[in-house]
């Protein structure tokens, strides 16, 4: 028995966990999204994810090998950045986009800063906006699934106008609500100023019906890839909750705070017009359920103190909330998202907790 | 009410079941012993035989090198052999008595002071201190100092530790279940000599043999109540098990027990008072678990302190694989041996053989910022912070996370992705920002 012994610094136990249990384990759990997007986008969601995790594994690889360390593509993070990037574009785009997205995310994104963990931004949400920057038609084009979502919104407004109509079977239930409440398209309407109105506001209200909801909760409408169900969202999330991957903190303050914004001045008739059941057609509409639980809670850009991470919640909410209601985009989930990345690092230094047993001051 | 426990924590498999079910054994006189001069926090003992001297078990060897300190007594009879360094428990070399024994195990007097509960309090402290006991749950603190706290700071509730929250360890849990007398007994004494009126037993779910046992045997005594405690490590930790029984908060930056009217004792310790009180026996021997999924037969001993860890390993038929890794104490706290080689100290309660792939220590990856040592650390620190802090000499930083506040329970390290030995960054830190603060004091 004369074997040396390793000796190392105690603790000598350790949970089976890694960087790359971690990662797989995501991408676990956005599998159930990407076969609900398959099921109602049809295998050309499947095609894109592909180029999408293929062209940021490729470059993940590509750069580590110039920059002469090891090849970590392995640990899955790449494949997360892939297939985030692919569940934030629609399902009509060509295979080049996803794959200029998804270089972009890796290389500017993450590797520049030295790779895994030292990104101050999400990459997939960097090569996003990137993508909107630079062919902002291409992704904002809803060329698929229109058929679901004309169906999912105006069962009970046949009386709408052609031209209402004709809107919405080319944009996502976001857009439609965001036209809405623009007067300049609601007075195009009709000629008549005051028939117009009632139309718009017959349509509005459908976003505050279960009808509405249950079909962006079930993913029956236009959007992204992998914005397009919730309730497949949800799923993998409870799998990355469970597992202790992800945490309360985040989603339940970024959710919570749109939930009560919306509320509040969300409503086509002033403050606190708005239905109770309006604000939850803006979090399963879009990406807010995409963002808060795999995006926002991206372990690397997300605040580490527990504090922290509600501020940080909060924050998303009010920017995603100001951009959908005053900004020029329906949508707002990815640049509040990217916005409140940046500062992470304040807010951290800012609350850090008293330790156990420390005075009140 | 919820069970009892404390924020934070973590719950790791309990690997209780090797040992649990093996009775208290008597471990076989070894040929040899060393009694090592540094077994407690505080000043080493000072020996007073040498080499050639013939000495008791029982027979006081060294004594104690200041007041916050304790005396040595050999724990077998025979003939000291050399007085020169050995391996410490904590992995290092300290000066150590060795004794071979004479094979007769023949002891000093003990009395039976049947009455002990009369003994004037000095008499009770002196006779602790006597016989050398301190804490056996790892620290090693002098008794006698903690049953003395200052005026200003008065006791009101004694509590024992219990929990034994440290994996594989059951040394405790067999005291408890097989001499539960002495243990409340030996709580009895404290409260008394403390005058304090509370007294809590603290144990966790993952015994409930034990928590039924002691409810039983205090359930005539109006001021002694067993708490059970949710199973959650570190809920050992004196802190962390204060606030489980009282909701008490001990102050960071130095707060002890005693600032808010507690004293904490092991159950171990409490069962060597009432022996050290009642019969004046030193503190020569105690439980320990031999343990880990490659011992042959793991074993609770009860053994002779400066008993070799080989000995012990021998006892229990040795083991079934190679050992990757050998540790002192339990598997979160614990030190990593070099060599078995290793005589055992009054703070010794495991010996934990790890196999190859057991002992694999990971490569440290880049921190993920995933905030997972944030969650679990039950003293609400940042543990990734500091160690970020040490390694790029944001000293302000380690400082602002907790570091001086860390108490190494190793929880951050338990759950960290990235596997980053945060504790090992911790305990830089903890030299430097030390220094940096005493500077600024000066």
């Amino acid at each position: 028995m004369n074997n040396k012994y390793i000796v190392s610094a105690a603790p000598h136990l350790h949970e089976k966990i890694s960087v790359s249990s971690v990662m797989w384990q995501v991408v676990a759990a956005l599998l159930p999204a990407l076969f609900a997007s398959v099921y109602f986008f049809g295998i050309q969601a499947l095609l894109l994810t592909l180029y999408s995790v293929t062209a940021a594994v490729a470059t993940e690889a590509l750069i580590q090998k110039l920059r002469k360390v090891e090849i970590t593509v392995s640990d899955g993070s790449a494949v997360v950045t892939g297939i985030l990037l692919a569940f934030n574009i629609n399902a009509g785009s060509p295979w080049w986009l996803p794959v200029v997205g998804s270089v972009f995310a890796i290389a500017i994104g993450k590797q520049v800063f030295g790779g895994l963990g030292n990104n101050p931004l999400n990459p997939a949400l960097l090569g996003r906006a990137f993508l909107m920057a630079s062919w902002p038609t291409l992704m904002t084009h809803w060329s698929i699934n229109n058929q679901h979502s004309i169906n999912g919104l105006n069962a009970n407004i046949a009386a709408g106008s052609q031209k209402a109509m004709s809107l919405i079977s080319s944009a996502t239930p976001l857009g439609v609500e965001k036209a809405l409440r623009d007067s300049n398209f609601v007075n195009s309407l009709t000629d008549n100023i005051h028939a117009s109105h009632q139309i718009a506001d017959g349509i509005f209200n459908q976003f505050s019906s279960w009808g509405a909801i249950s079909n962006v909760f079930f993913g029956n409408v236009g959007g992204c890839l992998g914005e397009v169900s919730a309730a497949a969202l949800l799923l993998g999330a409870a799998w990355l909750a469970y597992k202790h991957i992800i945490e309360w903190r985040i989603p339940v303050s970024y959710i919570g705070t749109v939930y009560v914004l919306i509320y509040i001045f969300g409503g086509n008739n002033g403050l606190f017009s708005a239905s109770l059941l309006l604000p939850v057609f803006h979090i399963f509409a879009g990406g807010i359920i995409l963002g808060a639980f795999f995006m926002a809670t991206d372990m690397v850009t997300s605040p580490v103190t527990k504090k922290g991470r509600i501020i940080f919640g909060i924050g998303l909410g009010i920017l995603t909330v100001t951009i959908r209601l005053v900004g020029g985009y329906p949508e707002g989930v990815s640049y509040s998202i990217l916005l409140m990345n940046i500062v992470v690092p304040l807010i951290d230094r800012a609350t850090m907790p008293k330790a156990f047993g420390e005075a009140k001051a | 009410m919820g069970i009892k426990t404390f924020p934070g924590g973590i719950h790791p498999h309990d690997y209780k079941e090797f040992s649990k079910d093996a009775k208290i054994e008597e471990m076989i006189i070894p040929q040899k012993v060393v009694i090592h001069l540094s077994q407690h926090i505080g000043a080493p003992a000072k020996p007073i035989v040498k080499v050639g001297d013939l000495v008791l078990a029982g027979q006081k060897i060294a004594e104690p090198g200041g007041f916050v300190s304790i005396p040595m007594h050999s724990s077998i009879s025979g003939k000291v052999t050399k007085i020169d360094k050995y391996p410490h428990p904590n992995g290092s070399e300290q000066m150590g008595i060795e004794i071979t024994s004479d094979g007769k195990d023949e002891w000093v007097e003990l009395v039976d002071e049947k009455d002990y509960m009369n003994l004037s309090n000095d008499e009770i402290k002196k006779r602790i201190q006597e016989a050398g006991v301190c804490g056996m749950g790892g620290a090693g603190f002098p008794t006698h100092v903690k049953l003395s706290p200052p005026k200003e700071n008065p006791i009101d509730t004694v509590i024992l530790n219990g929990v034994e929250c440290e994996p594989f360890l059951t040394a405790d849990y067999r005291l408890m279940l097989e001499e539960a007398d002495k243990i409340i007994n030996g709580l009895q004494i404290i409260m008394k000599v403390v005058n304090a009126k509370n007294g809590y037993i603290g144990i966790e779910l993952n015994k409930p043999d034990a928590i039924k046992l002691m409810k039983d045997k205090v359930k005539s005594l109006p001021n002694i109540e067993v708490v059970s405690l949710k199973m959650k490590y570190p809920q050992g930790a004196e802190k962390q098990l204060i606030y489980a029984t009282t909701k008490r908060k001990v102050p960071n930056k130095g707060g002890l027990p005693m600032h808010v009217g507690v004293v904490v004792q092991n159950v171990a310790s409490a069962a060597s008072i009432y022996e050290a009180v009642r019969f004046k026996k030193p503190l020569i021997e105690r439980i320990i678990s031999v343990t880990g999924s490659i011992v042959k037969n793991p074993k609770n001993l009860k053994s002779r302190i400066g008993t070799m860890y080989s000995d012990l390993l021998d006892s229990c038929d040795g083991v079934t694989e190679d050992i990757g890794k050998a540790i002192s104490g339990g598997p979160m706290m614990g030190f990593a041996i070099s060599t078995l080689d290793t005589p055992m100290t009054k703070g010794s309660s495991g010996l934990l053989l790890f196999d190859k792939k057991m002992a694999r220590v990971d490569e440290e990856h880049t921190c993920l910022r995933c905030g997972r040592c944030v969650d679990v650390c039950p003293l609400n620190l940042v543990p990734s912070f500091i160690a970020n802090g040490v390694k790029y000499n944001d000293w302000d930083l380690a400082e602002k996370a907790g570091v001086m506040d860390c108490m190494k329970c190793g929880s951050c390290v338990y759950v960290c992705p990235a596997h980053i030995k945060l504790v090992q960054w911790i305990d830089i830190g903890k030299n430097v920002v030390g220094a940096k603060i005493r500077a600024r004091k000066k």
